[in-house]
């Protein structure tokens, strides 16, 4: 009985053991018998739980029921989300014998990665480069709003916050095909560009092309900094709005002067919600696709359209999950780098 | 110095009170263009050009026979996937929150993976798993696709809600005799409900919305935003500027109901404190 003396180890082993085994099951790690072996043996460890929380007594149960709480959800995210990872990895190794073959085998087919960081590499570049404009666009356009909502907004706060919101209550479709109204050849932008003769200038950003803002790069990073401006000014905000306004005021005491006092105080303290947020922009903005279809045009094309069209429309499901892993790869890349130094907290 | 300074300091509050506006009408104009386009006559295909005013679409939104089914089919969705994901996500947020255990930290980071994972890879990766199992796709596949990414809001809206809480009150209601489940549901329970109703309200929303992971693990079901980015190649039709103003303005109310029922808690608690004090 010296396992349940220690219930808490008990507890936190069976919840490695269900999630491991729900992982080898799903993505037929293990199948016929021994599918079955990892079945009884995961049965096995529920009842000893179930033994351990009966036999402990209350002190055991206390222990044991963080770890119970946690099970199903932590089970079903092993199940629907790790599991599939597994998966992707080995069909981005697979060969297709045919267009029609919906069961390609694993084979060590190296040759998927290759398509995908040739064949795409623009497509790649363009979501990268894309993500990081948008991403510095929804900075530039958010910063001030999270700082007059933080320190401005008085007893509005919590309706102009509200109203930071509200866009989302609308389909993000929907949204991105309103775009399509106000940038239209025919559409109003266009026209008070004209009548202000001032398409040579846009053109010359390279914003217009042939006389157009729709169907163009600009339009799509306009999209993507469009939908995903609330997750920068959410962040920001939570960030500003701990600051200690006395911090400000010793600034201006000790005759900083107020961009000083900017520069120096309220900056360095809202870093962390900067950074939040540049992840929680550029991350959605880097697999999208939608914006990509609605507003721009072939020349356009992000990694998102690419791995959607091979995947449901080419049915090559193994260059389609070499280009997935190889963007989830990059993704938690940046993701760890971040959580090293700023923690999980700000992303939540 | 003082006045010189403080001009330059007004003109820089002045600007920071611009570009706030201007970022606030940026985020609003096409909901305005949304709202304004269900009354318009299109003439063709294409709900692009403003024409004429019109009330008939609202009048008669519910006309575009798929898309309205299509809603239907959302609906339906979330609210079982909300309420699957609920209970779970809650769990969590409970354990999280309550108990202090070894592996905390580690379920902490799992649980940030799929907010941090992009969508195409969890829509993608899943509908891999479900083609290697052959299972066929439908309402099935897109509630567990559905409940998978909301379980992580669901902890985390949770947890943030529930973070401060006195734990101390239950076991109060314990030391008076009640038993720990009784305690629970009468002491824990009413005061973290908000919490979990912004949480589950949150993640119905995110549901009814989600176009990327649904559309890989549909098949040949069709959802609201799948009807929508099937018809935007053929036809943009009006009902589809009603249907979404519809779903905006619904949601605006809810959200003011909320404000208003939290400040009239909040307004409650404190006066029962000033007449104790």
């Amino acid at each position: 009985m010296s396992l349940s003396s220690r219930p808490e180890n008990v507890g936190l082993g069976v919840m490695l053991g269900l999630g491991l085994g729900a992982v080898a099951l799903a993505a037929q790690w293990v199948k016929g018998p021994s599918a079955l072996l990892v079945a009884v043996a995961m049965l096995a460890m529920a009842i000893g739980l179930i033994f351990t929380a009966f036999a402990g007594g209350l002190e055991a149960r206390k222990s044991l029921a963080p770890y119970g709480l946690l099970k199903p959800g932590i089970i079903w995210l092993c199940l629907f989300f790790l599991a599939p990872l597994w998966s992707m990895v080995v069909m981005s190794l697979s060969s297709k014998t045919g267009r029609f073959d919906f069961f390609p085998d694993f084979t060590w087919n190296f040759e998927n990665y290759r398509i995908a960081l040739t064949k795409f590499r623009p497509q790649f570049i363009r979501s990268f480069s894309y993500a990081g404009i948008a991403t510095l666009l929804t900075v530039v356009i958010g910063y001030p709003l999270a700082y007059f909502i933080a320190f401005r907004g008085g007893k509005y706060r919590n309706i102009l916050l509200g109203l930071v919101v509200v866009p989302f209550f609308t389909s993000y479709l929907i949204r991105t095909l309103a775009w399509n109204n106000i940038l239209a050849d025919e559409g109003p932008v266009v026209s008070l560009i004209n009548t202000l003769h001032l398409s040579g200038i846009f053109e010359s950003l390279n914003i217009m092309q042939n006389g157009k803002l729709m169907n163009t790069p600009a339009a799509v990073i306009g999209g993507l900094t469009y939908n995903f401006l609330p997750f920068m000014v959410l962040p920001i905000y939570v960030s500003l709005e701990k600051i200690d306004v006395r911090l400000v005021d010793a600034a201006m005491d000790l005759y900083s002067s107020a961009s000083q006092a900017f520069r120096k105080v309220v900056l360095p303290l809202s870093l962390p919600g900067l950074f939040a947020g540049g992840l929680l922009v550029f991350i959605p903005a880097a697999g999208d696709f939608v914006n990509a279809q609605f507003l721009g045009n072939p020349q356009t094309t992000m990694i998102g359209n690419s791995i959607q069209d091979q995947f449901l429309r080419q049915l090559n499901y193994p260059v389609a999950s070499a280009m997935s892993f190889v963007l989830m790869i990059i993704i938690t890349i940046i993701v760890l780098i971040y959580t090293k130094f700023m923690g999980t907290e700000d992303l939540a | 110095m003082s006045t010189a300074f403080s001009k330059r300091q007004k003109a820089g509050q002045r600007v920071v009170n611009i570009a706030a506006g201007a970022a606030l009408l940026y985020l609003f104009i096409p909901i305005f263009v949304i709202v304004l386009f269900s009354f318009n006559e299109p003439k063709g295909k294409y709900n692009i050009k403003w024409q004429n005013f019109t009330l008939n679409n609202w009048a008669h939104p519910f006309v575009e026979k798929e898309l309205t089914s299509a809603l239907w089919v959302s609906l339906r969705i979330a609210l079982i996937a909300t309420i699957v994901s609920t209970i779970l996500g809650t769990l969590i947020a409970l354990s999280l929150s309550r108990y202090k255990f070894k592996a905390s930290g580690a379920v902490n980071l799992f649980l940030i993976l799929p907010l941090t994972a992009p969508e195409i890879v969890m829509g993608s990766s899943l509908a891999t798993l479900f083609l290697n199992r052959s299972v066929d796709f439908g309402y099935v596949t897109i509630i567990i696709a559905h409940v998978m990414f909301q379980i992580s809001f669901v902890a985390v809206t949770v947890r943030a809600r529930i973070r401060g809480f006195d734990w101390t009150l239950e076991q109060a209601a314990q030391d008076l005799g009640a038993t720990p489940s009784r305690a629970f549901w009468k002491v824990t329970f009413p005061l973290i409900l908000p919490g979990i109703m912004a949480a589950a309200l949150l993640s119905f929303a995110l549901s009814v919305d989600d176009f990327i992971i649904t559309f890989f693990n549909a098949g040949s079901l069709v959802t609201f935003p799948l009807q929508i980015f099937g018809a935007s190649r053929v036809k943009i039709s009006p009902q589809i500027n009603v249907l979404a103003s519809m779903l905006l303005f619904t949601s605006m109310a809810l959200m003011a109901g909320a404000m208003v029922l939290t400040r009239r808690r909040e307004h409650r608690h404190s006066s029962v404190a000033r007449k104790k004090s």
